[in-house]
């Protein structure tokens, strides 16, 4: 090896360390950031339910509660629909309308969450205090779940802006995992005489259920971590109610609105330690998620 | 005659299950398109040329801009893609060239993990090494929290940029007698050139909008600062403030932020799309 080469593999390998400490860095500063929070309140943090920045107390659950409860909202909505526009794109539309529709659709990850969290405050928001929540409080208010005074800001709305924001990303991967299944598949299907939507339907979407399913996660890992949209409409309220449309708060979003006005430094320790448990939460569902798609794609491309 | 019925019954059920697949496909590009007719219809009359270039007022004043927030949002995207285009460059590099082994595909999936990591996530890392040990907000520590959510997507596109440069190239190259510095400066890169600036487009897209870890990073300022060491206004941060602020005028400029945020973001999109097309041309040619 010349000089020349010496000097340029030891910068490439300087470049990817620094990449690398970066990296290790984040989680080492999140658990140091946290450190007198996690001395002062050890495990239970995730389970207390007291968010009383005056009395020095801290809890999580009520915004793991609400982070878990807008995600698991946003998933049940995009899931459907994102899994179904990506057998269209992917089996049965054209060319010419396939590409696109998912140009549009990509455009849709595209748009910057504050305008996702405008949008949803103004426009969102009204709509659902007046004409989707009361409508599914007329069919569906007999369950604690759609029970209780409609704010227009809470839960529900968390979660339908969460779906709108994910439905990109399940539509964008599933439709990748779905290209991915083998051709002979589907002629051997249609060969059988089954019709189009039979084979979409009984051996393509089988086929790669663990990849869609894996689609799913990541859209899921996303909305766990999604905060300036959600900080907008999601009521700020550090309860726990059984109903949608109570306010509420998540993780990503007590950080968002708290931070800059913490006090105290136990306060500002919660607060990271928050970050902490999001951070780790979002490793594993993104780790679990890529195993998953990589299953049926093959490759980690 | 039951063979036909129920034949007719399938092709029905064939019909009808396009139908819906169709309807989804349209119901998620026609979410797009009713967001972007919303803000453009909310936002267009608040866009003009005082809204471009002036200083927000204060409360109560009407008129005023976000000119320092354009500004600012220009500077700390330059300096996080200053800082993200070396480091991210020479992990591609050495992941396309050397990468083989555990090290490397440690690094991948640490790379991977950084992907996922929320951004308010990453603010936070910023605020505790760049903030509270130097007790302020500054442009610079939302620069590195930039820096840090652009860079998993330039490494792993511009990785496989380099690598889909033919094996023979570089062979090419380094058989005339050029070291492999030279062979990977002057063959290699320029080869992928194309498909990195799309890769660098499409993370600058994604900053552009960013807002979470603004919060406790650049702050805000209500001045034309262009000091990088302190709190910054940002276009971004300025349509998340007025939005959530009970004056309507105010409510007013943010929606022409947001028309301001999309145009651009819509532009970056654009070019990374027109990018592509000449990357994969030129890897044809």
């Amino acid at each position: 090896m010349s000089p020349i080469d010496r000097g340029f593999a030891a910068v490439v390998y300087g470049g990817s360390v620094l990449f690398a400490l970066l990296i290790v860095g984040l989680f080492v500063e999140l658990v140091l950031g946290s450190w007198p929070s996690l001395k002062a309140f050890g495990p239970s943090f995730i389970w207390h339910s007291a968010w009383d920045p005056v009395a020095n107390k801290f809890g999580a659950l009520p915004m793991i509660y609400g982070t878990v409860v807008t995600s698991l909202i946003a998933i049940v909505l995009a899931a459907f629909v994102g899994i179904m526009a990506a057998v269209f794109l992917a089996d049965f539309a054209p060319r010419w309308i396939a590409t696109p529709l998912s140009f549009l659709i990509e455009l849709l990850a595209a748009v910057p969450s504050v305008v996702y969290g405008l949008w949803g405050l103004f426009v969102l928001a009204p709509l659902v205090r007046t004409a989707i929540g009361p409508a599914l409080q007329h069919v569906l208010g007999w369950t604690p779940l759609f029970s209780g005074p409609i704010y227009g800001v809470g839960l529900l709305t968390g979660g339908i802006i969460l779906a709108l924001m994910i439905v990109p990303t399940v539509t964008a991967i599933s439709r990748e995992v779905i290209a991915a299944i083998p051709r002979d598949l589907r002629e051997a299907s249609m060969a059988l005489g089954s019709t189009h939507w039979e084979t979409a339907t009984r051996v393509v979407l089988p086929a790669a259920r663990i990849g869609i399913f894996g689609a799913c996660v990541l859209g899921l890992g996303r909305a766990l971590g999604e905060t300036i949209a959600v900080t907008m409409v999601i009521g700020n309220r550090p309860e726990i109610s059984a109903s949608l449309f109570a306010p509420s708060y998540t993780l990503a979003s007590v950080i968002a609105n708290e931070f800059t006005e913490a006090t105290t430094s136990l306060y500002i320790s919660a607060l990271i330690e928050l970050g902490l448990i999001l951070f780790l939460v979002s490793i594993v569902v993104n780790a679990l998620a890529r195993l998953m798609i990589w299953r049926v794609r093959g490759s980690r491309a | 005659m039951i063979g036909t019925a129920r034949l007719h019954r399938r092709r029905v059920s064939a019909s009808l299950g396009t139908a819906v697949t169709l309807l989804c496909a349209l119901l998620c590009a026609g979410a797009l398109l009713v967001i972007l007719g919303y803000v453009v219809v909310q936002g267009i009359g608040s866009v003009n040329r005082a809204f471009l270039t002036q200083l927000p007022h204060p409360v109560g004043v009407p008129g005023g801009g976000v000119g320092n927030g354009i500004l600012g949002t220009v500077i700390i995207i330059a300096i996080a893609t200053a800082m993200a285009v070396p480091v991210g460059l020479l992990t591609a590099i050495y992941l396309a060239l050397f990468g083989r082994g555990t090290v490397p595909e440690t690094l991948r999936f640490l790379s991977d993990v950084l992907s996922g990591v929320p951004s308010i996530a990453i603010g936070l890392f910023a605020y505790t090494i760049l903030v509270a040990p130097l007790k302020h907000f500054s442009a610079f520590s939302a620069s590195f929290a930039f820096m840090m959510l652009m860079l998993p997507l330039l490494v792993r596109t511009s990785e496989q940029a380099i690598r889909s440069v033919p094996q023979t190239v570089r062979e090419g190259a380094l058989a005339l007698g050029m070291s492999n510095f030279r062979a990977t400066m002057r063959i290699v890169l320029p080869t992928a050139r194309p498909a990195i600036i799309t890769a660098l487009l499409l993370a600058i897209a994604r900053v552009t909008g960013e807002t979470a870890p603004l919060l406790f990073t650049a702050f805000g300022s209500q001045f034309w600062e262009t000091n990088p060491n302190r709190p910054m206004a940002v276009l971004a941060l300025q349509v998340f403030n007025y939005a959530i602020s009970p004056y309507a005028n105010w409510q007013a400029q943010a929606w022409g932020g947001a028309l301001l945020l999309i145009l651009a973001v819509l532009i970056l999109s654009l070019g990374a799309r027109y990018m592509l097309r000449q990357a994969s041309r030129r890897l044809e040619s």
